[in-house]
């Protein structure tokens, strides 16, 4: 489909969402990420039964505590996609985009570049 | 519905993924073949005429929708607002023509009122000689309809006129309930006839009569017309040059008890050629023309066979890492936007690259030889490839690798196309600068990359078959005619199950003296062996390797077989009803004992016989529709009539579901006089008993007033329970329904296996279903079995978990996590992964609160990397 999303977002691949640790969400934010999502497939629909539920509490976990230490919770996010839905991935790119701007960048970054990060 | 380019791709999921030109539209300017890099393009290709000699042959070339342009009345193609189904489907994808948005033609208004109309070319024999039910189209038009309300900005009312729902396949009676119940669509009994356009606003009217007798009218801003399924006079000829018998609706001629195989032998079917079907049956279907075909030719197995020559794996463990970078322009995908020769330049700058190069195609033949020679010449012991997605081309470079004597977990692929230059087209700069991050990842990962091993385990090339009914001697057939032993366990004292209460299909056919036969050629077969009176009571090991233990005989004694597939067949029976009488009035009884009794007795003494639809089945204890009791009821009621022609025969039910070719037995009971009455669920008939017979009211809903038969014999239609599976299931872990049927890996794409690997299932311990239907599924088991089976050994992907022993404190947390329920804590006190069990999801690795469990290929520190790859220099 092609569809255009910003290029600020870079894709790191894991065999299920479910792979996804508190710790690697919270290391990406430690080196200056300004955001985070995870994108995992619907929620029912999980290859390997229920890793993208586990992956929804992890980020939940991760919120919680980038907000407690002031970097902000929204910095982070889970969606759920299928893989047929490729318009909706771009639209997710871009909403993220657009609250990760609104929100500026992290407060523990000293210089000003913008990078975004998806699991 | 839009237009297509001359250039064109068929279909997103489209196999291969490759541009066609259509004829039709191709003015022939030779610009593409100019201008293709791959010199792909060959203007001057002619058809060309192969000969290959085969031992047997599969027919599965589908069918076509219905084109109801002919139906003038429905006023498809003079109304746009009137489409077919699968043209509401394109306007429902997101690769249709509206782009998923849900817009009606005529001025891409949403619309807010939408009616689907039924048996648009099935179920008519007036109109365009379509006697057949299509099977398919009652759930793809609920489907479409709960999709078009979720796309729906706003409310949308979503109407569905049927003549029945035949909503007859697994769990699907729950789908249509949730529908009507939950999402509001509503279903109204009528068969539409007519459909006018309203001029000023592009809407349509329909008049319909309910089923009270009332003419009504409506507006809707859309139709759908719900076509069937039918065979293309093409196939006609096909078969007809290949002497295959068709009926007389152009479907390919079967015989019950031989499903998949045509009027010639060693030709095979599949698929709605050989009557109108849905998708998890074909996809059966498929695997049952595969075992039959395969049976024919088992002795060639593996004749004509290549296997590959793999070197020697060479020992890089110690060894420092040396890195190639391969980028790729994939013509101009990426070329033409990324700064290909930068990127690769930049490469060349990280750490522990010693080469980079780019390519026009990287997966093509000539650069794989190139890489290998690179590989060789520099020594490299890691190789990243940057192109495109690894789920296309990761296993190819890897074999590229392998043939080198890499370990294929050396190899790492950065998608600079599907990720970068396709979604980045309109930004050269920032995709190059996109590009080269996504390498400097990749070569960080590719640092950390060590070598693995793949465990390798032979296989125990035998079956075991769990239940001996039709499924599990099919199944048990299935194996030992392509030279696998199998093994079945009754838990009864004789083969047969259900099958031995049954008299003759609702063709004629005799089941007994199939059974017999069946049962003949299962003792008789030198690789099968039959354990009677037999109880599973133990069960171990991993697919390719199980161990089961048995109790065999009326003395119990206890047997241990090994084993490397299961099939499970336990079958299902008859529901006792509970309700009408059943048991209390000897003149009550169920479709199989009234099959008996007419086989036994005869009908010359029944003057008045009444049956009852949906005893057992679509209620609250079981939800589901029993699939065969619409046939059972039809069949007995024509038997009837064949035997005693004066004797009247009343049909209560709520949907008749005489799906496919059974639609005919349907129309031939009605013209033979079988009276049908429609009863709705919260107003069931009531049964009395009375000397002069049974008193069966009801209310006919024509009159609109209550109607009394007094019956001689009244027929319960009682659906189909599974065998209780509970014992087995926890001992075998397998997962059930609410039901108790078992629940196969995947509705569609894997049917027949369960998500247990090497475990696999038919019959109607599935869910319910005809023989026929129980023949095929069962073949489609042994096939999916013999696949397994037939590798010489079973290579297990090294992406799995690891535990760190001195680490694990034993939490059980990961004991938990696990959705397969494989780690167990060891004598030593610490969790432990059994490599063979392990999917490699990673979810324990997560989850581990000690890190004292990594994912093979995917540790901490190799995910890590790319995050510290990607962030480099940010802070």
């Amino acid at each position: 489909m092609r569809i255009q999303y910003p290029e600020n977002i870079k894709i790191i691949g894991v065999p299920c969402t479910g792979k996804v640790d508190v710790l690697h969400l919270l290391r990406a934010f430690e080196k200056g990420a300004d955001g985070v999502y995870v994108v995992g497939c619907l929620e029912g629909d999980c290859r390997f039964n229920s890793g993208n539920l586990r992956a929804r509490k992890r980020v939940e976990q991760a919120q919680h505590i980038l907000e407690s230490i002031g970097v902000g919770g929204e910095r982070v996010q889970m969606y759920n996609l299928s893989s047929g839905e490729g318009p909706r991935f771009a639209e997710i790119a871009v909403e993220m985009t657009e609250k990760i701007r609104k929100m500026g960048p992290n407060p523990i970054k000293i210089s000003k570049e913008k990078n975004g990060c998806m699991i | 519905m839009d237009e297509r380019k001359a250039a064109y791709i068929e279909y997103a999921q489209a196999v291969p993924l490759a541009f066609a030109i259509d004829p039709d539209t191709c003015i022939g300017c030779g610009l593409c073949e100019a201008m293709c890099l791959a010199k792909a393009i060959n203007y001057d290709d002619t058809e060309r005429r192969t000969t290959l000699s085969v031992g047997a042959l599969i027919l599965s070339p589908g069918s076509q929708g219905f084109d109801p342009s002919g139906l003038e009345l429905l006023g498809y193609g003079r109304f746009s607002n009137v489409v077919t189904s699968e043209e509401f489907e394109r306007i429902l994808s997101a690769s249709g023509p509206y782009r998923g948005h849900l817009m009606r033609p005529l001025d891409r208004e949403g619309p807010r009122r939408i009616a689907w109309i039924q048996c648009v070319g099935s179920r008519d024999v007036n109109l365009c000689g379509n006697g057949y039910c299509s099977s398919v189209c009652c759930m793809y038009a609920i489907k479409e309809a709960m999709i078009a309300k979720e796309h729906s900005h706003g409310e949308l009312d979503c109407t569905v006129f049927n003549i029945d729902m035949r909503t007859f396949g697994k769990d699907y009676e729950k789908y249509y309930q949730r529908a009507k119940d939950k999402s509001g669509v509503r279903f109204v009994k009528s068969r539409i006839h007519t459909i006018d356009e309203v001029r000023e606003t592009g809407d349509l009217s329909i008049e319909y009569v309910d089923e009270g007798g009332e003419l009504k009218r409506e507006t809707f801003n859309m139709v759908v017309l719900s076509v069937g399924l039918r065979i293309p006079d093409s196939l006609l000829d096909l078969a007809r040059r290949l002497g295959v018998e068709v009926n007389k609706y152009k479907f390919a001629a079967t015989h019950p008890f031989s499903p998949v195989s045509t009027s010639r032998p060693g030709i095979f079917v599949s698929g709605v050629f050989q009557g109108p079907k849905d998708i998890p049956t074909s996809v059966t279907e498929a695997s049952a023309a595969a075992c039959a075909a395969a049976t024919v030719l088992a002795e060639a197995r593996g004749r004509d066979a290549k296997s590959i020559e793999m070197p020697v794996e060479i020992d890089v463990a110690e060894e420092e890492p040396r890195i190639g970078v391969f980028v790729c322009n994939c013509g101009i995908n990426i070329g033409g936007v990324v700064d290909v020769p930068a990127v690769a330049e930049y490469a060349a700058t990280l750490p522990n690259v010693v080469f980079t190069d780019q390519n026009l195609f990287t997966c093509s033949q000539d650069t794989q030889d190139k890489i290998k020679e690179v590989i060789k010449e520099k020594n490299l012991n890691r190789v990243v490839v940057a192109s495109c997605s690894p789920r296309t081309h990761e296993q190819m470079f890897q074999e590229t690798l392998q043939a080198c004597g890499l370990n294929k977990y050396l190899f790492e692929m950065a998608n600079i196309r599907n990720h970068n230059s396709w979604v980045h087209g309109n930004d050269p700069e920032t995709a190059t600068n996109k590009a080269k991050d996504l390498v400097r990842m990749a070569v960080a990962r590719a640092n950390l990359l060590k070598p693995l091993k793949e465990k390798r385990i032979p296989i125990n090339r035998r079956g075991l078959v769990i239940g001996g009914g039709i499924a599990g001697m099919n199944a048990a057939l299935g194996l030992a005619d392509q030279g696998f032993e199998a093994v079945i366990v009754e838990k009864e004292a004789q083969l047969g199950g259900l099958a031995r209460e049954l008299t003759t299909t609702i063709e004629g056919e005799d089941i007994q003296a199939y059974l017999y036969e069946l049962i003949e050629k299962v003792n008789q077969h030198k690789m099968i062996q039959v354990l009677t009176e037999s109880l599973i009571v133990g069960f171990t090991g991993f697919k390719g390797n199980f161990t089961t233990e048995i109790l065999v005989g009326p003395r119990m004694y206890e047997r241990k077989i090994q084993h490397g597939v299961v099939i499970v067949a336990t079958g299902a029976n008859e529901y006792k009803p509970k309700e009408y009488l059943y048991g209390q009035d000897p003149r009550v009884m169920t479709q199989i004992e009234l099959g008996k009794r007419l086989e036994v007795k005869g009908a010359s003494d029944l003057k008045r016989v009444v049956m009852i639809q949906c005893v057992g089945s679509r209620n609250e204890e079981n939800p589901n529709c029993s699939r065969v009791c619409c046939q059972s009821a039809v069949k007995n009621a024509l038997h009837i009539k064949e035997l005693n022609p004066d004797a009247e025969v009343y049909i209560l039910y709520r949907d008749i579901r005489t799906y496919g070719l059974l639609e005919d037995y349907f129309t031939e009971a009605r013209r033979k006089g079988v009276a049908f009455f429609r009863y709705h669920v919260d107003n069931p008939p009531v049964v009395e008993s009375a000397r002069e017979g049974v008193i069966v009211t009801f209310k006919d809903h024509l009159l609109q007033r209550d109607l009394q038969v007094p019956a001689d014999l009244l027929a319960l239609s009682s659906g189909m329970v599974p065998e209780d599976t509970e014992e087995l299931a926890s001992i075998l872990k397998l997962p059930r329904n609410e039901e108790g049927y078992f629940i196969e890996a995947h509705v569609k794409l894997r049917p027949v296996d369960l998500a247990n690997e090497g475990i696999f299932l038919c019959g109607t311990a599935h869910s319910p279903k005809l023989i026929s239907e129980t023949i095929s599924q069962a073949l489609a088991a042994a096939s999916r079995a013999t696949t397994f089976l037939s590798q010489p050994e079973i290579v297990l992907s090294a992406v799995t978990a690891n535990v760190d022993q001195d680490r694990c404190a034993a939490c059980l947390i990961c004991v938990r996590a696990c959705p397969y329920d494989v780690p167990r804590v060891n004598e030593k006190g610490a969790s432990e992964i059994d490599e063979a069990l392990c999917h490699g999801c990673g979810i324990c690795a997560a989850e581990c609160p000690a890190k004292a469990i990594q994912l093979n290929w995917y540790e901490d520190e190799q995910v890590l990397s790319k995050v510290e790859a990607l962030l480099e220099g940010v802070l």
